[in-house]
């Protein structure tokens, strides 16, 4: 893999994040518990959609080979994505949707903000955008982690089961494989080992106030980056790519 | 056949009219939406940028500043939308902050410079109703992304903040 390849990659990994994590988020629209927390979730799936948006046009771009974000979002298949196993998981009760946000967001924050240092200005321009909106995600993430893991005996319960339902997946956001040592040395990729330090601090203290217990780490799932995927990418695409996938020539 | 007039603040009161498509009372310049206008070759260029990644509304303002231009005979415009520097509510004019209060929207009570907002500690909000600061927030997301979801415990109304980015 040669260089404008693997900065291809790179940045696809991140679009894809967005767009999964965003289309996720969006099956809450209409479902939420109460209207407020309906609302926040799909502000927070519109935030994760735009940002995908501007990397998956960034990609199009790199690649040079003439496709667009639409082409990208709509016209791959399972194999072709570059998410992380976390983000396609199934989003079961409003706790697991807050924990995987919790796993997830608080990562995106760190791993975003050393990004807004790449050596690349256009990757560096995104992150900087994106970085505010996800610092929100954070926080929103986290409150309800607090709220929800000391709160009732049963929510406790619930949360509990949730983060060690989906811990298994956490591992996943820190390797570095070939694509990401490769970015990094050219001055463009982020160190994971530095996201991994301070996604822990906020992961402990947040668990500690929230009275839950951090889950051992034991067998982690991957395969995201390669695109080795979960049976559940398949069922996100048949529903997020059916239109454009049976009427072809549908505009806006 | 009548001469264009190229002076860019003429342009810039035409463009003027274009206003959010969610709040009417704020102009693009008010939001600091509008960054650029100028003259390349025998090009109009209109820069622009996102408040957020996401704001739907682009699309729709993009449109409106090509129909608004056309309608004064501008015909060789590109509308060019960047994303550096990233929009902030700092750049918020005084103006539209004062229009956002009087529309019953609460303004940003702080500058990005107090980053304990990134931090998630609630800023101390006016009522636009009351005027009263004993408020506080229901939801970090309100009816758009940009803004937050309030309640004045004086006078009970709701109202939506717009969040400091």
């Amino acid at each position: 893999m040669n260089k404008e390849e693997a900065l291809f990659e790179y940045i696809l990994r991140i679009g894809d994040n967005s767009l999964i994590m965003g289309h996720r988020m969006s099956e809450w629209c209409g479902h939420g518990p109460i209207l407020e927390q309906d609302i926040a979730l799909i502000n927070i799936s519109l935030d994760h959609i735009g940002q995908a948006r501007n990397w998956l046009s960034l990609a199009c771009e790199v690649e040079g080979k003439g496709r667009t974000e639409d082409d990208l979002a709509y016209h791959r298949d399972v194999y072709d994505f570059r998410n992380f196993l976390m983000v396609e998981q199934p989003n079961g009760h409003w706790g697991e949707t807050l924990t995987r946000g919790f796993l997830f967001d608080t990562w995106n924050y760190y791993f975003t903000k050393e990004l807004t240092k790449s050596g690349n200005e256009k990757i560096a321009d995104i992150a900087t955008k994106s970085l505010k909106e996800i610092s929100y995600h954070k926080n929103f993430s986290c409150d309800w982690m607090i709220r929800l893991g000391d709160g009732t005996e049963e929510s406790h319960t619930k949360m509990q089961d949730a983060l060690n339902r989906f811990w298994m997946y956490s591992g996943e956001l820190f390797k570095m494989d070939d694509v990401d040592n490769m970015m990094l040395a050219e001055g463009i990729g982020v160190d994971l080992s530095l996201v991994k330090k301070q996604w822990d601090e906020t992961i402990n203290v947040t668990l500690k106030e929230s009275t839950l217990t951090r889950p051992e780490d034991g067998w982690m799932q991957k395969g995201g980056k390669t695109g080795v995927h979960t049976e559940h990418l398949g069922y996100i695409l048949a529903e997020m790519q059916f239109l454009p996938r049976a009427y072809p020539d549908a505009k806006w | 056949m009548s001469t264009l007039n190229t002076n860019i603040s003429f342009i810039k009161n035409i463009l003027s009219e274009v206003t959010d498509p969610e709040i009417p009372v704020l102009t693009i310049e008010d939001l600091g939406v509008l960054r650029n206008v100028e003259w390349i070759g025998g090009k109009l260029v209109v820069t622009i940028t996102p408040t957020y990644s996401g704001c739907p509304a682009m699309g729709m303002i993009e449109k409106e500043i090509y129909k608004i231009l056309e309608k004064e005979g501008y015909d060789n415009v590109l509308v060019k939308t960047v994303l550096a520097p990233a929009w902030t509510t700092d750049w918020l004019s005084e103006e539209g902050k004062q229009k956002l209060e009087k529309y019953g929207i609460a303004p940003p009570a702080e500058t990005t410079a107090d980053k304990k907002i990134l931090l998630g500690k609630s800023p101390v909000v006016r009522c636009p109703q009351c005027k009263s600061t004993n408020t506080e927030m229901k939801s970090q997301f309100g009816s758009t992304a940009c803004k937050s979801l309030y309640q004045c415990k004086d006078c009970k109304e709701p109202f939506d903040y717009f969040k400091c980015i």
